[in-house]
């Protein structure tokens, strides 16, 4: 082994301590806040709390209430879920099948699944929210399937990057034995699958948690999801409670980091398998 | 004969296909079509359109509204921050691939940012930009300059980790052979930065910049929360500026329609562009 050198030892660690101090910095001053009277926010925000603007969890209480964030983080937590489970198996079952039927006109529906990545949600925006409203898809369980509609361009092309991997003759073999084809795809191919089915499910449950415009457009008045509870916090022209909005800023961190301590190692895999792929 | 055989999958499409094809119909296609139609058309309900021609477009590009504005304030934000998040992403996994104890802690703290949230990112920031220039007797909304320096720097913190977690992932890839060769040949580390190292993850910075380009083109979230356009409108971002003649300008919906439309081919042209030139980059090497 040859020696480190000075550098590699001590000069870079020092550096990228400095810049991972840099990138929490943020955070910390809002956990801080979080804690402190709601003037003292404002006028204040780098000063730590002390005495006579320590104000305990009476921010948390607030905030908790002011957006009913209990319920938010429900309708998030099962809007996420059932919506990313919907566009694993539905947008697997989709490339599979566009993959192993070539015609023009799968190939056609391929194209037609990337070209939707690429545009913008506001070209949509207004008349996706009319044809929700007319087809009676403004409720939690209607946005599930737009969701699905959204999220399938990314899904179904990176699954058809996977699905040409995975080789012929073990499908042919499970139609000799007398599979269905839905057989074959869900007792042989799927289970091949499974390292994809972890990126796709990684990158759409990021991109659903934390949309805001969607579920605002959609449900938004009705079932508020934690982007849109926090939103309506902040109000129209109204005074904002300072207080109560650092302490669900926190709330709001803490699943995710949660979520990311532990799947840490699937999440890092992900996104970068989500790229290659690309 | 044998190969004519229609493939059995084939009578499958309802059931493989048919439930991602109608929820893609009804969220993107249908609206998409509409959308298209309704940008020559004034309405105020979808239902109520009027057939107009091309004068949503002639209003859109018209002095009279603040479309050519946050044209030209989302152009610069994309190059700037496209470039900035680039090389601070790729100068760390240069970093992050070398023997450095901790290199796993600190990979994790710089991906934080990404997990979270625009509206809480724009939150967060809010206060820190704010609780800075007010020592200066300035507030975020004073000047669009604050708001565009502030989204500069926010999407820097948000999308720096996730670039740099692709170009390590790309970094990893490369051969240690090649690398050996190239200090057996003499190569210093400039020479073997440029001949060696970028040309091998061409395919990481084809995919990071169609990543970093395409998202701070459609950069809504973060702009909302942050400064929502102010001061007048002017750090409104093309997204906001959309988003606004929507919903807060009765009777304008046809020309957001329209604007929309332009957004949509500015930001498909662009991307499809940088596809082709970094592929055939690629290729080249």
């Amino acid at each position: 082994m040859p020696k480190k050198s000075i550098t590699i030892k001590f000069i870079l660690p020092a550096l990228l301590s400095f810049l991972a101090a840099v990138f929490i910095f943020p955070v910390i001053i809002i956990l801080m806040n979080s804690f402190k009277t709601k003037f003292s926010i404002a006028n204040t925000p780098f000063v730590p709390p002390n005495s006579a603007t320590f104000a305990g969890v009476e921010n948390y209480i607030n905030g908790l209430a002011d957006t009913n964030f209990l319920s938010a983080f429900f309708w998030s937590l099962f809007i996420t879920v059932f919506s990313v489970l919907l566009i694993v198996i539905c947008s697997a079952m989709a490339a599979w099948f566009l993959t192993r039927v070539k015609t023009k006109f799968t190939s056609f529906l391929y194209i037609l699944f990337v070209f939707s990545m690429i545009i913008p949600f506001q070209m949509v925006m207004f008349t996706m929210s009319k044809t929700a409203n007319t087809l009676g898809l403004d409720n939690p369980i209607g946005i599930i399937f737009l969701y699905l509609g959204f999220g399938s361009g990314l899904s179904v092309f990176l699954f058809s990057g996977f699905v040409k991997s995975v080789p012929l003759s073990l499908e042919e073999a499970a139609t000799i034995d007398g599979c269905r084809p839905l057989q074959t795809f869900f007792l042989v191919v799927f289970p091949l699958l499974k390292p994809t089915a972890v990126t796709v499910a990684i990158l759409n449950a990021m991109w659903i948690w934390n949309d805001y415009l969607l579920p605002y457009l959609v449900i938004g008045s009705d079932y508020k999801t934690i982007p849109v509870a926090i939103q309506y916090l902040k109000g129209g022209y109204g005074s904002v409670d300072m207080g109560a909005m650092m302490a669900v800023l926190i709330l709001a961190i803490i699943p995710v980091v949660v979520f990311y301590l532990l799947g840490q190692k699937h999440i890092i895999k992900g996104v970068a398998a989500g790229a290659v792929k690309g | 004969m044998e190969n004519r055989k229609v493939n059995p999958l084939k009578k499958y499409f309802p059931v493989f296909v048919g439930p991602t094809l109608i929820a893609f119909i009804i969220a993107f296609f249908i609206p998409f079509i509409m959308g298209v139609y309704l940008s020559f058309a004034q309405f105020k309900t979808v239902s109520d359109a009027v057939f107009v021609g091309l004068k949503n477009y002639i209003t859109v590009f018209s002095n009279s509204d603040g479309f050519l504005n946050s044209l030209w304030f989302t152009v610069k934000f994309v190059v700037i921050s496209v470039i900035s998040v680039n090389i601070f992403a790729f100068l760390l996994a240069l970093l992050l691939t070398q023997d450095i104890c901790g290199r796993n802690f600190f990979r994790t703290v710089f991906f934080i940012p990404n997990l979270i949230g625009g509206i809480v990112l724009g939150y967060i920031w809010q206060l820190i930009f704010n609780g800075i220039l007010m020592n200066y007797g300035y507030t975020l909304t004073s000047n669009e300059n604050f708001g565009f320096w502030g989204l500069v720097i926010l999407i820097n913190w948000q999308m720096i980790g996730y670039m740099m977690v692709i170009y390590i992932a790309g970094l990893q890839n490369i051969p240690n052979s090649i690398l050996e060769a190239a200090k057996v040949d003499g190569a210093g580390k400039t020479r073997t930065l440029f001949n060696i190292i970028i040309p091998n993850v061409m395919p990481s910075i084809t995919i990071c910049l169609f990543l970093t380009i395409t998202n701070s083109f459609k950069l809504f979230d973060q702009n909302l929360a942050l400064t929502a356009g102010a001061p007048a409108n002017k750090s409104a971002m093309l997204a906001l500026d959309i988003y606004k003649t929507f919903y807060s300008k009765s009777g304008w919906e046809g020309v957001g329609q329209a604007k929309a439309v332009i957004f949509s081919v500015l930001v498909g042209v662009i991307a499809l562009l940088q596809l082709y030139l970094t592929r055939r980059k690629e290729q080249e090497y």
